[in-house]
């Protein structure tokens, strides 16, 4: 892929991802947000992180998949889109939900499993978003791979707060986690394969 | 009762001002008016002898005369269009008697309380009930009332509804999502069925049982509740004057997705013990195993009283999001009893809250 097509992709990704936030906007202006408006809005924006995380993740598998490599330069940018709709997630939660009252805010964050878990998740994906910037990528070198791989945690993270969030049918929570288990496998099953392959080197050799 | 004592607000003031207008309701949805009503007119004059009868009045066509029955669409209807839009009329009650309940309270706006439903058997999202309840047919319905009893029977919704005089309470609503909502309910308490049923001294708590029809109840089709629903109450809370049998909301039948066409109200306990379209009222001995205490026994428990000092696994209880308050209206601190204590505070003097939550 070249610079120009590049340039294509990241618009229209910049164009889809601020889709949610605009019909978010647009349903609140014309109060359409239904009887229960901010679990709307807080379970729009979870909903939205969750997928963009898991496209996040995707980038990976497909190129080991394809063999194509054009698809890693758009991680990041997603990642960001993640963070961003997981501040927005945040945001409702601590504002529109708990008016800034820190007190129930710690309560609530303490006492409820899947609360815990998807606010753990939201603060290991600060140290990723502020070191996605290319300065830093090249100053941490290898570090910066290891940090990283904290977005597998989060993922899990991400698909547990739901599951757990979820009273009694788990039918959605359940497409989340069969599809980062697939995005998960895909990666293991390279691994494996490329560890095989480095086994087998020094008797072919 | 402290509550009846409210003699000087008068309910009819609060009401008016609060109530949704029909019209900008309908308009909303671009309903399909259906023209076969099913109209189930024969029972009527059974049971009209006693003189505080209450009457459903067709919504629609004023003056039609008594009817009693649901309107269902025609068949045709039914597989040509979604069932989304199948149209279920509304219909007045007429003849029900204001209390002082709740009346100085804000109503839940009429399009909240029927479109934002916790009823597993038809799906299980808040939406669903009012989408897939629309073939439900409410009428006619009997209810078995079986166990400890001198003599087991059924009852008919016609004559429950003539038990007792009918009456509008406004309770709050607290479901233990940690949302809640005020409705104008109508119905008889249900004390009165309770002594028409005449129980034995065996006769401990009681059992409800909802309907669990596969076919015209979507959800009930999934395995993610133990079908059917199973509700209890001791014969205390059973008899206390605050336990309501609904019949319907303001001023109308009972729409399905609330549970058509009886469900029950305990306005201090969590929503899921208001058993929805009750099919059999059993007296028992031993307490009954309800559907969500068997369901997550952890999580909930027989008695669910609304108890802003006992916390849920997944919700806090302290605070709750009043439904229509509006995007920025933040939390409202949660009642003990939901703010019923003293209607229903003495019933657990005794009982340890934190261990029977």
């Amino acid at each position: 892929m070249n610079k120009q097509q590049t340039v294509y992709v990241k618009a229209a990704i910049w164009l889809f991802a601020l889709m949610p936030l605009a019909r978010l906007i647009w349903l609140g202006v014309n109060e359409d947000l239904g009887a229960n408006p901010v679990e709307f809005v807080e379970r729009s924006t979870g909903t939205w992180t969750l997928v963009i995380l898991l496209t996040t993740l995707s980038m990976t598998p497909i190129r080991l998949l394809t063999g194509q490599v054009w698809q890693i330069q758009l991680r990041r940018l997603l990642g960001l889109f993640m963070f961003f709709y997981a501040c927005l997630h945040i945001a409702t939660y601590v504002w529109l939900d708990y008016s800034f009252v820190w007190v129930d805010i710690t309560k609530d964050i303490i006492k409820h499993p899947y609360v815990i878990v998807g606010f753990s998740a939201f603060l290991l994906t600060i140290p990723l978003a502020a070191t996605s910037n290319s300065y830093l990528i090249k100053r941490l070198k290898s570090n910066w791979k290891k940090l990283h791989q904290i977005v597998y945690l989060i993922a899990i993270l991400g698909v547990l707060h739901f599951w757990w969030l979820v009273k009694k049918d788990v039918t959605e929570p359940i497409y989340y986690a069969a599809v980062l288990a697939l995005l998960l496998g895909v990666r293991l099953y390279f691994k494996q394969k490329s560890a095989h392959k480095m086994q087998l080197k020094p008797q072919s050799a | 009762m402290i509550i009846i004592n409210k003699s000087t607000i008068n309910p009819t003031n609060i009401l008016a001002s609060d109530i949704t207008p029909r019209e900008v309701f309908e308009n909303r949805r671009d309903f399909i008016k259906s023209a076969g009503l099913g109209l189930i007119a024969g029972s009527a004059g059974m049971f009209s002898a006693k003189s505080h009868a209450a009457n459903i009045v067709n919504g629609e066509t004023k003056g039609a005369g008594l009817l009693i029955g649901r309107a269902n669409a025609p068949v045709a209807e039914k597989t040509a269009v979604k069932s989304s839009s199948i149209y279920v009329p509304r219909q007045k009650i007429t003849g029900y008697s204001k209390t002082a309940y709740g009346a100085d309270e804000k109503l839940t706006k009429y399009e909240n309380v029927t479109t934002y439903n916790n009823y597993y058997e038809f799906g299980t999202d808040k939406a669903d009930p009012a989408i897939e309840s629309t073939r439900f047919k409410p009428r006619p319905w009997a209810i078995s009332i079986e166990g400890e009893v001198k003599k087991a029977k059924t009852i008919s919704i016609e004559e429950l509804m003539k038990l007792a005089p009918l009456e509008e309470r406004i309770y709050r609503m607290r479901c233990v999502e940690g949302w809640s909502m005020v409705i104008p309910w109508i119905g008889l308490p249900l004390a009165s069925l309770v002594k028409w049923a005449e129980p034995t001294g065996n006769a401990k708590y009681i059992e409800f049982t909802s309907a669990n029809d596969t076919s015209t109840m979507p959800g009930a089709r999934e395995a993610v509740l133990d079908w059917p629903y199973v509700e209890g109450l001791r014969m205390d809370e059973a008899t206390n004057p605050l336990t309501l049998l609904a019949v319907g909301l303001y001023g109308e039948v009972l729409p399905n997705q609330n549970g058509a066409p009886v469900r029950l109200v305990t306005p201090w306990k969590y929503g899921f013990k208001g058993a929805k379209a009750i099919v059999k009222i059993r007296f028992v001995d031993k307490m009954p195993l309800t559907t969500w205490a068997k369901s997550g026994p952890t999580e909930y428990g027989f008695y669910a009283n609304v108890n802003p000092n006992v916390d849920h696994p997944r919700w806090t209880q302290s605070s709750e999001k009043r439904i229509g308050a509006g995007l920025f209206a933040g939390r409202i601190k949660t009642q003990m009893f939901n703010g019923y204590s003293e209607q229903v505070g003495q019933m657990y003097a005794s009982l340890d809250l934190k261990k029977h939550f």
